[in-house]
């Protein structure tokens, strides 16, 4: 009888505990890596060496990929002008000898963004760090789901082999705990684009972790673009009852008259509702993944601000743990990602019960 | 760094959009399928295994219903044999008895009439053996005149006193 009061506070305590634990580790991590970015973000202007500067040259996108420092491979440029028509040529011709930053035939670049000389505005369509490392994921991606599915040939109607075998639970759990509980009924048709957008989160967070490599899923466009693509299917999929429930809330609750007064007011928060989903899915990972990226930079920047080589083995050991927590948020936030689309399918395609 | 960068996402558009188009035919696709596949393969395995016990227990109790039928039927024979057998006895015995009886009682007639032939057989044998004792022993006894007048008394004798 004495044990029953501490039983039952455990059993509220694990009530809903993945929720619970998901969401207290978001808003942890986003804690955590909030404030060192913010104090580092002040005006740091020290005379050699500015940690802001590194940094954000680090998570930014760039015409040219610096390796480490001395290696720098030159990618390709291509802008797009009404008065200049399609150019292409090496982001190199952007640099003298001495690493300065010069015009180039009639294009002028300045802190990576290409304009005409006279400063109109240009296309710029150029393979940045960001596609090149685009293309490198979708690469990784393609190679690995090809030998994945080629396991499922060769071993057809047996147990996983290999590579299959390390991702089939995945793709398992995608398909059982994420899209099928979500969606319902409907979930076959969404689940290819789950199941990509899943791997292409991961994949994306973990290959953005390698030293030198690009900040791709911690860039905004990338992240805006998953989000308007899971935008524009929710709406095309949005059924009856996703609609009804946008511009008819009450229903037949109250006469049409009365319900005026009050859609006056509801229409414009559900139709700004209808984008702050996707808002969220793009602010969330990029986020996420770019705060994750300051405060390892940041925290590896405190050695050369304090000159020191004792700060120098503790940042080295504190970046490590933070570099293991960032392997978790990459594969949580790719969780999340999938998890909030699924959601918003599961709504758009909801029939009506109540 | 928060201003997205037109070039990007028309690259982040075409990619991810080949990427998902090849992705959801030549890999999800068989995936999918494969894992359904597998699954309702397990599922059937299972279920024909169940459905293998269930047939098993039908046909188990089917012998025992009919084990448990021959038992009966064995059980209903062999008390009918028993009657019959014992219904044979009786009879037998009461038609043993019946036999008996009328053979008692014939040989009982048979032994009253030999007994009463005998008797008479006997009787009439004495009396001739009588008569002939009679005759000698007369005729020695009444050889004399006295004889015969004694006997005569005596006769006379008898005769007053009755």
């Amino acid at each position: 009888m004495r044990r029953q009061p501490i039983v039952m506070k455990n059993n509220r305590g694990i009530q809903n505990p993945k929720f619970l634990n998901i969401r207290s580790l978001i808003i942890a991590v986003v804690l955590l890596l909030s404030t060192p970015a913010l104090a580092l973000s002040g005006d740091e202007s020290g005379e050699k060496f500015n940690p802001s500067d590194m940094i954000s040259h680090h998570i930014s996108d760039a015409h040219s990929w610096e390796i480490f420092h001395g290696l720098t491979i030159h990618l390709p440029v291509i802008v797009y002008s009404g008065e200049k028509g399609l150019d292409v040529f090496s982001s190199s011709n952007f640099y003298d000898e001495h690493h300065n930053v010069v015009p180039f035939n009639g294009y002028v670049m300045e802190h990576e963004h290409i304009s005409l000389e006279n400063g109109e505005h240009v296309l710029d369509i150029s393979i940045t760090k960001n596609v090149l490392f685009l293309f490198i994921n979708s690469g990784i991606l393609l190679l690995i789901f090809f030998a994945v599915v080629r396991g499922y040939k060769r071993n057809e109607g047996q147990a996983p082999r290999g590579i299959q075998s390390f991702f089939e639970p995945i793709i398992i759990y995608v398909r059982d705990e994420i899209v099928k509980p979500n969606i319902g009924p409907k979930y076959e048709k969404y689940l290819p684009f789950l199941l990509t957008l899943f791997f292409f989160i991961w994949f994306g967070n973990l290959l953005g972790l390698l030293p030198a490599a690009a900040n791709l899923t911690g860039n905004i466009a990338v992240t805006l673009t998953l989000a308007v693509i899971v935008l524009i299917i929710t709406l095309a999929s949005g059924g009856k009852y996703y609609w009804s429930h946008i511009f008819d809330p009450l229903g037949s609750s109250m006469p049409w008259i009365a319900k005026i007064p009050l859609y006056i007011i509801l229409w414009p928060i559900e139709i700004i509702g209808i984008f702050t989903k996707p808002f969220s899915l793009m602010i969330r990972l990029f986020a996420n993944i770019t705060a994750g990226h300051i405060i390892i930079l940041s925290i590896i920047s405190l050695t050369f601000i304090a000159q020191s080589i004792a700060v120098g083995i503790g940042a080295t050991l504190f970046a490590t743990v933070m570099n293991m927590l960032e392997l978790f948020v990459a594969l949580l936030q790719a969780y999340v990602f999938t998890l909030l689309s699924a959601m918003y399918f599961g709504q758009a395609v909801e029939e009506h019960h109540h | 760094m928060v201003t997205p960068e037109i070039g990007l996402i028309i690259w982040q558009t075409i990619v991810f959009l080949i990427v998902f188009g090849i992705l959801a035919a030549f890999v999800w696709k068989p995936i999918v399928s494969a894992l359904k596949t597998r699954e309702s393969f397990i599922e059937d395995s299972l279920q024909a295994a169940e459905n293998a016990k269930a047939e098993m227990e039908q046909v188990k109790a089917d012998n025992e219903y009919l084990l448990q039928e021959a038992r009966i039927e064995r059980d209903k024979m062999l008390k009918e044999a028993v009657g019959v057998a014992n219904q044979i006895k009786e009879d037998a015995k009461k038609e043993t008895s019946v036999i008996t009886d009328k053979m008692i009682a014939d040989a009982k007639v048979s032994i009253e009439s030999e007994k009463k032939a005998a008797l008479a057989e006997v009787k009439s044998l004495v009396a001739s053996l009588s008569l002939e004792i009679a005759e000698k022993v007369l005729r020695e006894k009444l050889a004399s005149d006295k004889a015969q007048t004694e006997l005569i008394d005596k006769f006379l004798k008898e005769v007053k006193v009755n």
